[in-house]
């Protein structure tokens, strides 16, 4: 997943915690990054055309920018998942956040093939407690 | 999609072997399974080109658990993925669904080492593995992969 990826599924997720349009000083603390970082690579989104920006109102993924979002999303939940039923990693969610950007889709596609996902997936991640809201996360990590 | 994240930590590098291993895993077992429902007789290109993918993918993974070793990490047990393969496989007894599937095995794993390299090349970090040794086999199981997309390719190509 590279960075565009990342910055997309950050804000489809604050804005689904906002239920409207995403403020980018949100999504800047959802990546760690600067607001100033995150003000540029806002801008190279709205170029691309997968989000509109206005100022002092927020971020609003275009139709495009939700579909590559979600993608991204469910890599990570394949990634999350992987982590937790095949390596049972019990620090997943920071571990997750570190392979995200060196893990390309074609990869997590394949990893997919020996996890249990549900098929709704991603509409059950829980962005509060960043994961899969139909993992019991106590119970995965361990049982062996 | 291109890899622009560096390796940060042995930590992080060891987390990435493992994962490797697991897909090499996933290509051993899918490709032993196919190969032990091909009729050699039959087919014997495929049979062959199966047998010899599974074949490298232990070897690949026998590779990757040395570095993984030098870095005091645990291997994730063939067996183990091998029932997790089983668990989830759909049966595909149609040649090309079997090619096909050998074809996302070797591109994968292509696209997988490639990003690897970059992201240690893109690296700074002193890991505990060399990193010449580390390099040169990641590079070499490259290589083989590019290889083995080759092969499924002209097969692929021979049936049309």
């Amino acid at each position: 997943m590279n960075t565009q990826a990342q910055y997309l599924k950050a804000i489809y997720l604050t804005q689904q915690q906002a239920d409207g349009p995403a403020s980018t000083g949100n999504v800047a603390d959802l990546l760690d990054v600067s607001p100033a970082s995150a003000n540029e690579m806002i801008g190279k989104l709205e170029e691309r055309g997968l989000l509109d920006h206005e100022k002092y109102k927020g971020v609003d993924l275009t139709d495009e920018g939700i579909q590559q979002a979600r993608d991204a999303l469910q890599n990570y939940c394949i990634i999350e998942r992987f982590l937790i039923e095949v390596l049972e990693v019990e620090e997943f969610r920071a571990e997750a956040k570190t392979l995200e950007g060196v893990i390309d889709e074609t990869v997590a596609e394949r990893l997919d093939t020996i996890i249990d996902r549900e098929p709704q997936c991603p509409d059950c991640f829980n962005a509060e407690d960043d994961v899969c809201g139909l993992i019991d996360v106590e119970a995965e990590v361990s049982s062996d | 999609m291109s890899l622009t994240q560096p390796i940060a930590s042995d930590h992080q590098l060891a987390r990435l072997l493992q994962i490797g291993i697991v897909l090499e895993e996933v290509v051993e077992a899918r490709a032993g399974k196919h190969a032990g429902e091909t009729d050699d007789a039959a087919d014997a290109a495929l049979a062959a080109l199966l047998e010899e993918a599974s074949a490298e993918s232990a070897q690949h993974r026998r590779q990757l658990e040395e570095l993984l070793a030098t870095l005091d990490a645990d291997t994730v047990p063939f067996e183990e993925i091998q029932m997790l393969v089983e668990a989830q496989y759909e049966a595909d007894e149609d040649f090309d669904g079997v090619l096909y599937d050998q074809l996302c095995n070797e591109e994968t794993a292509y696209k997988f080492y490639d990003d690897l390299i970059a992201s240690i090349e893109a690296s700074e970090t002193s890991f505990s593995v060399d990193r010449d040794r580390l390099l040169e086999t990641l590079r070499l199981i490259r290589e083989e992969e590019a290889e083995g997309v080759e092969a499924v390719t002209e097969l692929m190509e021979a049936r049309l």
